[in-house]
C-alpha cells in the first residue's frame, strides 16, 4: 500500500505551495519539499527489496469494465527514476527558492514544478499502459505551463507551444502505439505486456507498433528529427531546464525506451531505428553545441547529444550496451543538472548568458566556478569523473556493433567524433566563462550567490565525484537493480572498475580529449567555417509551418462555413437527397401487401383542398398574411385527417395549437414586413423546386412503402395493459402519463425552457412598430369592439368548463392535460385580444414563469411520490371509491401527473403570447438590471 | 387511400422544403411549419392507417397503433414551441440587425439583374 502513496503524496502535495505562501517565500518552500521528502523516505524504504530483484505492485480498482486499474509497479528500473525524479526535485526546490525573484509567483511555479513530478512519478511507477499515458501526458501538459512561466516573453510562449506541439502530438501516437500491443497481448498490464514480448515481436502490426511508440519516445527525448523543440524550450526559468531538460522529463522518452527493451526489443526494425536515431542525434547535438554563444543554448545541445548517446546504446544489439545506457541516464542527470544550475547563478549574478561577453568570472566566484568546472569535466569525460566511466563503456560497445555489417566500423569512429566535440564545447563552457580575459560590458557586476543556492550543485557535483571513483560501492546496487528490470533473468558480466589497462576505449578517450582541445584551440576558423551557412531558426520555420496549417483549415473551414443559411440548408438537403433516396433504387417494389383502404369522395375532397392550399401557401409565400391564411387552412385540413384516422385525441391537439400558432404568427407579422422582396434568380427558384420536389417525391414514397406494409408493433402490450395496469381506457392517455411518462416529463420541460427562452429574447427587444398596413391605411384607433368583449367574457367560464371536462375524462376518453392546457390558453387568450391588456392585467395576477415552475414542479413530485412505497419513479397509483350521490369515480396518481401538464402548457402558451402581445402596448417587459 | 395519403405527405414536404430555402425569416417559418405538417402526417402513419377504431378499450371492435400518436401528440406542442422560438428569434434578429434576410445581412451581391431589383 505505501507503493500507492509515492505518487499519490506529491499529487496532494500540489496544493501546499498555494497554501503556505502567505507565511513567506522560505516556508513555501519547506511546505512544497515537504510532500516529495516524505515520498522519497517511502521510496528509500523499499529499497532493500528492490535491489534483491522483487518488483512489488499496488493497485486499485478504477473503472474495471474498461479493464482499467490504478496500478503502480516497482521495479529496479522505476526505482532509479523514481530516485533521480524525487531526489533532483527536492534539489531543484531549493536552488529555485533563491533564483526566483521576487516579482515571480513562487507558489506558482513550486505547483506546476510538484504537478509535473507527480506526473512524471506517475509515468515510471505505472503498471498499466493507458495510466501510464495518461501520465505522460500529464507531463506535456505542466511542461507547458513550467517552461511558459515567464509568460509575459514572446519566446516562451512560443517555446512552450512548441514544446507542447510536438510532445502532445508524440503523445498521441504513443497512444496509438499503446493500444496496439494491448490488443496483440490482450491486456493493458505492463507486466502481461512485458512476459509476451515474442507474441509482439511476431505480430503483424509491430513495426506500425513499435513505429508509434517510438515517435512518442523521440519526440520526448528530442532525438533527430524532433530534437528541435529542446533548444527552444530553454526560455523556461532555469530550475525548470535543469529539472525537467537534464533529469526527467526528456528521459522520460528514454524510459520508454528501456521499459519496452524486454517486450519490443531484438529485432532489426529496432536496432536500425533507434541506432540511427540515436547517432544522428548524438552527433548533430555534439557538433551544433560547441557554436552557441548562449550558455543554456550550448547545454541545451549537449542534452540532445547525450540523449542520442543513450538511445544508441539502447539501440545496439549487445546486453553490456543496455547496461550502459542505464548507467550514462544516472551520470548524465548528475552532472547535466549541476551544469544547468550553475548556468542559472551565472545568469542570475551577472545577467546575461551571451558567452561572448562572460570572461573571466574566475575572480568573481571562484566557488562557483570550481563546482562547474568539475561538472563539465564529467561531461567531457575527463577521468576519475562519473562521465569518465560511462563514455568508457559507450565506446566498448561500439566496438561490437554489426548492425551496420561490413560498414559497423564507421560507428566507434562517428562516436570519437562526437565525443571530440563533446570536449571541445565543455572546454568552452570552462574557458570561455570562467577565464579568458575580463568581461565585456555585463549588466551587474558578478558575484557569489546566496550560500544555499550552491548547495544542491554541491551535492552533485559531489556524486559526480563519488561514482566516478567508487562506481561499485555508490551506485553498484542501483544499477544492478535497474538493469534486471531491463534485462530480466540475463543480467550480464560487467564491471565498473575505473581501470580497465590499457585497451581500445582508453585511446579513444585520449584522442577525443586531445582532438578536443585542438578543435577548441581553433575553434575562430571554425566559427568562420560555420557561419558561412544560413542558420535556420527552428522557431520560425515552426511557426511558418503552423500558420500555414491554420491557413489551410481555415480556408476549410470557410468552404463550408460561409454564414448562410440558405446554402447549409441546401447541403443538408442534398445529404437527406443521397442518404434517403439512393436506399430506395434497391426497392423493387414500392406498394406492400397490407390491404388498402378505399378512397371515398369526402376524403378525395379533403385531399384536393390541403393540396391546394398548401401550393396556394407557396405561391403567395410574399404575401405574407395570405399564405397564413392558406396556411391555416392546411393546419384545420390536418387535425381533420387525425380525426378521421382514428386519433381524436391529435386531433383535439391540432386543432388547439392551430389555434394559437395562427394568433402567434399573426402577432409576429405585425412586426415583421408584411411582404417578401423578390430575391432569388429564376434559376434559383427552378433549383430550388427542383430539390423540393424530388425531396417531396422520396419522402412520399417512403410512406407509401411504409404505410402499404403490414407491420407489428408493441401496442398489443400497451392496449392490453392500459386499463389493468394504468387505469384507464383511453390508451394514448395512458402511455402519456404513464407508461412513457418519464418522456412526457422531459416534453413539458422543453416547452417551459423554450418558453422563458422566448420571454428572455422578447426583454428589451427594439421592434419596428409599423403605424398602418402595408396598403398604408393607419391602425384603428378604435376601443376593443362592445360585441366581442361581450361574448368573449361570458365564453371565459363556458371555456373553463370544458377544458375541466376534457381534463378530467382524459384518462378513459379522448382529453387530457395537454389538449385541456392548449384549451384553457385558447380561451385567455381571447380575453387578450378581446379586452386588450390594460384590462387584463389587475385581473390576471399570474405569475406566468412561476406557474411554469409550479407544474414541472407537480409532476416531478407525484413522479417522486412513488419513492415513497419503494417503486421507480413515477409508478402510478389508481383506484375505485364510491361516493353518495357521485356514484362510482377513480382516482388515479396520473391526474395529478397530467395537471402538472395541464399548468406547464398553459403558463407557456400564455407567456408566450401575452409577453409578444404587450409589444405592441405600454406593457412591454423590461428587465431590471439586477435581475 | 394510402396512395393519397403519402401524395399529401410528399406535396405537403415539398412546399415545406421549398419555403425553407427562402431567404426571408417568415416565409422559412411557415416552411417549417409545413415541414412540421409532413412529419407528425408521417410519424402518425407509421402506426399504419385505420378508420373508426380510436385506441379507446371497448369503444370499438379495432384498436389503432396507440404509440405513434402519443409520440405525434407532443410532438405537435413542442412543434409549436418551436415555431415560437424561432418565430421570436426571427423578430430579435430583425430588431438587432435591422432586416429580416436569415443571413442576418442582405448580401451585396444578389443573384438578380440590375433591372430586376426592386
Amino acid at each position: 500500500m505505501s507503493l500507492l502513496w509515492i505518487p499519490l503524496l506529491p499529487a496532494l502535495g500540489v496544493f501546499a505551495p498555494l497554501i503556505a505562501e502567505r507565511f513567506g517565500r522560505t516556508a513555501c518552500a519547506w511546505a512544497t519539499a515537504a510532500a516529495p521528502a516524505l515520498a522519497l523516505l517511502l521510496l528509500l524504504l523499499n529499497a532493500p527489496a528492490v535491489f534483491r530483484g522483487e518488483t512489488l505492485f499496488s493497485s486499485l480498482s478504477w473503472i474495471p469494465q474498461l479493464g482499467l486499474d490504478l496500478s503502480f509497479r516497482l521495479d529496479g528500473l522505476a526505482f532509479l527514476f523514481a530516485l533521480l525524479i524525487l531526489g533532483i526535485g527536492l534539489l531543484i526546490i531549493l536552488y529555485a527558492r533563491y533564483y526566483l525573484s521576487s516579482k515571480d509567483s513562487m507558489s506558482t511555479f513550486y505547483a506546476y514544478l510538484i504537478l509535473f513530478m507527480t506526473a512524471m512519478l506517475g509515468i515510471v511507477l505505472s503498471n498499466n499502459l493507458i495510466q501510464l499515458w495518461m501520465f505522460w501526458e500529464l507531463t506535456s501538459i505542466s511542461s507547458f505551463l513550467l517552461i511558459s512561466f515567464w509568460h509575459g516573453k514572446t519566446e516562451g510562449r512560443k517555446g512552450a507551444r512548441m514544446a507542447l506541439t510536438v510532445t502532445g502530438a508524440g503523445g498521441l501516437a504513443l497512444l496509438a502505439g499503446l493500444i496496439l500491443i494491448g490488443k496483440m497481448v490482450g491486456s493493458y498490464d505492463l507486466e502481461v505486456v512485458l512476459q509476451n514480448g515474442d507474441l509482439i515481436r511476431e505480430h503483424a502490426a509491430y513495426p506500425i507498433a513499435l513505429t508509434l511508440v517510438l515517435l512518442g519516445a523521440f519526440t520526448k527525448s528530442a532525438q533527430f528529427p524532433f530534437h528541435f523543440w529542446l533548444p527552444h524550450a530553454m526560455a523556461a526559468p532555469t530550475p525548470v531546464s535543469a529539472y525537467l531538460h537534464s533529469a526527467t522529463m526528456v528521459k522520460a522518452g528514454i524510459f520508454l525506451l528501456a521499459r519496452f527493451y524486454p517486450a519490443l526489443s531484438g529485432t532489426e526494425l529496432w536496432f536500425i531505428i533507434v541506432s540511427m536515431a540515436g547517432l544522428a542525434t548524438l552527433l548533430i547535438g555534439a557538433y551544433t553545441a560547441l557554436f552557441k554563444h548562449d550558455l543554456k543554448g550550448l547545454l541545451a545541445y549537449s542534452t540532445v547529444s547525450h540523449l542520442g548517446l543513450i538511445t544508441l546504446l539502447l539501440g545496439m544489439d549487445t546486453q553490456l550496451a543496455a547496461v550502459a545506457a542505464i548507467f550514462h541516464i544516472i551520470n548524465h542527470a548528475t552532472f547535466k543538472a549541476s551544469l544547468f544550475m550553475a548556468a542559472g547563478i551565472i545568469d542570475h549574478e551577472s545577467g546575461t548568458r551571451d558567452m561572448r561577453r562572460l570572461n573571466g568570472l574566475w575572480h568573481f566566484m571562484p566557488h562557483t566556478a570550481t563546482l562547474a568546472m568539475v561538472a563539465a569535466a564529467s561531461m567531457a569525460g575527463v577521468p576519475l569523473l562519473n562521465g569518465f566511466l560511462s563514455k568508457e563503456m559507450f565506446f566498448a560497445e561500439t566496438l561490437h556493433q554489426h548492425t551496420l555489417g561490413s560498414l559497423s566500423w564507421m560507428i566507434p569512429v562517428l562516436a570519437t567524433l562526437a565525443a571530440i566535440f563533446s570536449v571541445a564545447y565543455s572546454l568552452r563552457f570552462i574557458h570561455d566563462v570562467f577565464f579568458n580575459g575580463q568581461p565585456i560590458d555585463l549588466p551587474k557586476t558578478p558575484h557569489e550567490p546566496p550560500r544555499y543556492m550552491k548547495v544542491p550543485i554541491e551535492i552533485l557535483v559531489g556524486l559526480c565525484l563519488l561514482v566516478g571513483i567508487f562506481p561499485g560501492f555508490i551506485v553498484g546496487g542501483l544499477l544492478n537493480a535497474a538493469v534486471m528490470a531491463v534485462l530480466p533473468g540475463q543480467v550480464p558480466e560487467y564491471s565498473l572498475s575505473i581501470w580497465h589497462g590499457i585497451n581500445l576505449p582508453l585511446i579513444m578517450s585520449v584522442v577525443a580529449i586531445v582532438f578536443g582541445v585542438v578543435i577548441y584551440h581553433n575553434r575562430r576558423k571554425l566559427f568562420k567555417f560555420q557561419s558561412q551557412f544560413p542558420e535556420t531558426d527552428a522557431k520560425l520555420v515552426f511557426e511558418g509551418l503552423m500558420q500555414a496549417l491554420v491557413k489551410i483549415s481555415q480556408r476549410v473551414h470557410g468552404f463550408f462555413e460561409n454564414h448562410s443559411l440558405q446554402r447549409y440548408m441546401f447541403s443538408l438537403l442534398m445529404l437527406l437527397l443521397i442518404f434517403a433516396g439512393v436506399p430506395l433504387l434497391d426497392l423493387l417494389n414500392t406498394a406492400g401487401q397490407r390491404p388498402q383502404l378505399p378512397i371515398d369522395s369526402l376524403t378525395l375532397i379533403m385531399a384536393a383542398l390541403l393540396v391546394l392550399s398548401a401550393i396556394a401557401t407557396v405561391i403567395w409565400h410574399r404575401k405574407r398574411f395570405i399564405s397564413l391564411l392558406t396556411l391555416s387552412v392546411v393546419g384545420l385540413i390536418v387535425s381533420v385527417a387525425f380525426a378521421y384516422f382514428s386519433a381524436p385525441d391529435l386531433a383535439l391537439t391540432q386543432l388547439s395549437v392551430e389555434v394559437v400558432t395562427v394568433i402567434l404568427l399573426m402577432l409576429a407579422l405585425f412586426f415583421l414586413p408584411q411582404s417578401t422582396p423578390k430575391e432569388s434568380s429564376p434559376t434559383r427558384v427552378a433549383r430550388d423546386l427542383g430539390v423540393a420536389a424530388i425531396i417531396g417525391g422520396i419522402i412520399g414514397t417512403i410512406n407509401y412503402a411504409m404505410i402499404t406494409r403490414p407491420h407489428s408493433s408493441i401496442a398489443e402490450f400497451f392496449l392490453e395493459n392500459s386499463k389493468p395496469g394504468g387505469g384507464g381506457t383511453n390508451v394514448v392517455n395512458v402511455i402519456l402519463v404513464d407508461f412513457r411518462g418519464f418522456d412526457t416529463f422531459g416534453e413539458i420541460l422543453v416547452l417551459g425552457i423554450a418558453a422563458l427562452g422566448i420571454f428572455k429574447l422578447i426583454n428589451r427587444m427594439k421592434v419596428f412598430m409599423p403605424s398602418g398596413d402595408s396598403n398604408g391605411i393607419n391602425w384603428t384607433q378604435d376601443s376593443h369592439p362592445m360585441i366581442l368583449r361581450t361574448v368573449s367574457q361570458s365564453l371565459l367560464p363556458l371555456a373553463l368548463l370544458v377544458s375541466a371536462y376534457i381534463f378530467l375524462r382524459g384518462h378513459n376518453m379522448p382529453g387530457g392535460g395537454f389538449i385541456a392546457g392548449l384549451i384553457t390558453a385558447v380561451a385567455i387568450i381571447l380575453q387578450y385580444i378581446a379586452h386588450g391588456v390594460d384590462w387584463i392585467k389587475p385581473r390576471l395576477r399570474i405569475h406566468y414563469q412561476w406557474a411554469i415552475a409550479t407544474g414541472v414542479l407537480i409532476a416531478a413530485l407525484t413522479g417522486m411520490g412513488s419513492w415513497l412505497f419503494n417503486r421507480p419513479f413515477l409508478t402510478s397509483w389508481f383506484d375505485y371509491f364510491t361516493l353518495p350521490l357521485v356514484g362510482e369515480f377513480e382516482l388515479a396518481s396520473a391526474l395529478a401527473f397530467d395537471l402538472g401538464v395541464y399548468i406547464t402548457v398553459v403558463a407557456a402558451t400564455l407567456l408566450i403570447l401575452a409577453n409578444l402581445g404587450k409589444l405592441t402596448t405600454t406593457h412591454r417587459p423590461t428587465m431590471k438590471e439586477n435581475d | 387511400m394510402e396512395a393519397l395519403y403519402a401524395f399529401c405527405v410528399g406535396i405537403l414536404t415539398t412546399c415545406g422544403v421549398f419555403l425553407v430555402l427562402r431567404s426571408r425569416t417568415f416565409p422559412v417559418v411557415v416552411g417549417l411549419t409545413l415541414l412540421s405538417y409532413a412529419v407528425n402526417l408521417f410519424l402518425f402513419s407509421s402506426g399504419r392507417l385505420a378508420i373508426n377504431s380510436a385506441a379507446v378499450i371497448g369503444a370499438n371492435p379495432t384498436y389503432s397503433d396507440p404509440l405513434p400518436q402519443a409520440l405525434v401528440l407532443t410532438a405537435i406542442v413542442i412543434g409549436f414551441a418551436m415555431t415560437a422560438f424561432v418565430v421570436i428569434l426571427a423578430m430579435r434578429g430583425r430588431g438587432d440587425l435591422g432586416n429580416d434576410h436569415v443571413d442576418g445581412r442582405i448580401p451585396e451581391y444578389s443573384s438578380l439583374s440590375d433591372k430586376e431589383k426592386p
